[in-house]
């Protein structure tokens, strides 16, 4: 008989990896979302193709790669980081890439017509994006926000690839020890799915606040 | 004889092949009530657009208050303004949308403030006690909690006029503000316009395809038609005696489409 309690804390030790990295790792990439996607919407040419270089060379290279590079090539250029900032920086660069599409969209998609207000009330650029159309466009890109973070939560587990003991690495080093593969992996794929249920119901609580009183409903 | 507020000399804006203005010249003297009529597409809607500068013009030079608007002098020569001329040149202008243009996420008394705060710098208590005098003045004091989503068009009409009274303007453009309006919601908006043409002495341009309304409000009626002006005068001489067959024809369908004059 196995003593389950010692294994199921390990995994729990690994919960608390995979919790820490997508914290992490969302906040980095909301940062990127927001300087990338609004870099795109810049008057100046080179901001724009910048933020654009950024954006597809992330969405369109493997996260396993960007991992790799970020955690055994950096090394040769100076940059030495532990297991950790590795996987926040590749997951937060790769995903902050989809959200600075999203930030982009959103901010399009606010009509004309609350620019031209804007200019006849004579606010600069900077009020305008600050007071008017981001407080219209974040309630449009939260739901993609809400995607992307649950994409990000599942995407943690790479990095059991460069030996950081997250949820899935301890999956495995319990399966290996115990012989058990129901078991390990039963619990993992509950706890995955308890993290991304808490991040849809906590971005859907942050839409309700954010819609407040655009329908007509004065909260 | 005082100097025209707004002067507008020989300009032109075209929408790539499409010229829309051709030309145009023409002086608003200060507090004069000008209406602006003719066909959809003439041009009239343009020439608001380009005083608020929300659309740059190919040619020519317009002069507001005693400024350039488009060009500001650097040394000898005249260039092309940059932002920061354009939003001194903004704040002697005030314009009304034919959709009004809220902004849905913030309350009615905060659709006002919102300005005066950040391009004047007004204190916070200051901006609310002037827009509460404002709402009052349009009727709408009692809703400056509501939000825009709650109001009706004739409702949201009041506001938008409000809050762009907010910054003072020296000049007042209304670019069709009544034609998004159900029937029943015209009228309110209009008795606004009239109270503020009674007691403000306000430069005022008005689009409009409200000839009854143009008629009792305006001191000089224009009529457009393919970005030139075919035809001015007083109201009563334009609408009564009509010089221009072109401007016959228009009135003729205008009244056709069931418009009282």
């Amino acid at each position: 008989m196995i003593d389950w309690s010692g294994y199921i804390g390990l995994i729990l030790q690994g919960a608390l990896v995979t919790i820490e990295l997508t914290l992490m790792g969302s906040a980095l990439a909301l940062v990127m979302a927001f300087v990338a996607g609004l870099g795109r919407l810049s008057r100046f040419a080179a901001v724009r193709a910048l933020a654009t270089v950024y954006i597809e060379f992330f969405r369109g290279t493997s996260i396993f790669v960007q991992l790799f590079w970020v955690y055994f090539v950096l090394p040769f250029a100076g940059i030495t980081l532990t297991p950790l900032q590795a996987g926040v920086l590749a997951l937060g660069l790769n995903v902050g890439a989809y959200g600075a599409e999203v930030v982009r969209g959103a901010v399009q998609a606010i009509g004309r017509e609350q620019h031209e207000a804007c200019v006849a009330l004579n606010l600069g650029r900077f009020q305008r994006m600050r007071h008017v159309i981001l407080p219209q466009a974040l309630p449009l890109m939260l739901p993609t926000f809400g995607n992307n973070a649950i994409e990000l939560l599942k995407g943690t587990a790479v990095v059991s690839l460069i030996s950081l003991t997250d949820m899935t690495f301890q999956a495995q080093v319990v399966r290996a020890q115990t012989g058990s593969t129901l078991i390990p992996f039963a619990t993992i794929l509950v706890l995955y799915f308890v993290m991304a249920l808490a991040i849809s119901t906590g971005v859907r609580w942050l839409e309700r606040r954010a819609r407040r009183g655009l329908d007509g409903v004065r909260a | 004889m005082p100097s025209p507020i707004i002067r507008i000399d020989n300009i032109t804006k075209t929408y790539g092949p499409l010229t829309v203005l051709d030309g145009l010249s023409m002086d608003v003297m200060p507090g004069e009530k000008l209406a602006l009529i003719g066909p959809s597409g003439s041009g009239k809607t343009t020439i608001l657009r380009i005083l608020m500068t929300l659309e740059k013009i190919a040619a020519g030079h317009i002069e507001v208050d005693g400024e350039q608007l488009y060009h500001m002098r650097k040394g000898d020569s005249l260039v092309a303004a940059d932002e920061k001329h354009l939003q001194k040149m903004r704040t002697k202008i005030g314009m009304v949308f034919q959709h009004f243009n809220l902004f849905p996420h913030k309350c009615v008394l905060d659709n006002i403030t919102l300005a005066p705060m950040l391009t004047k710098g007004v204190a916070k208590a200051a901006a609310e006690a002037r827009a509460m005098k404002l709402l009052d003045m349009v009727g709408m004091a009692d809703k400056a909690q509501s939000m825009p989503a709650q109001l009706s068009g004739g409702q949201k009409q009041r506001v938008a006029i409000a809050r762009a009274l907010a910054l003072s303007p020296k000049i007042m453009l209304f670019d069709e503000v009544t034609s998004a309006l159900d029937p029943e919601l015209v009228e309110e908006v209009l008795n606004v316009m009239r109270r503020l043409a009674a007691e403000t002495d306000m430069t005022m341009l008005l689009v409009t395809h409200e000839m009854g309304f143009a008629h009792d409000f305006a001191d000089r009626v224009l009529f457009f038609d393919k970005g030139r002006i075919v035809e001015e005068g007083r109201p009563e001489d334009i609408f009564r005696n009509p010089r221009q067959e072109r401007t016959q024809t228009f009135l003729r369908k205008i009244i056709a489409a069931g418009h009282r004059v």
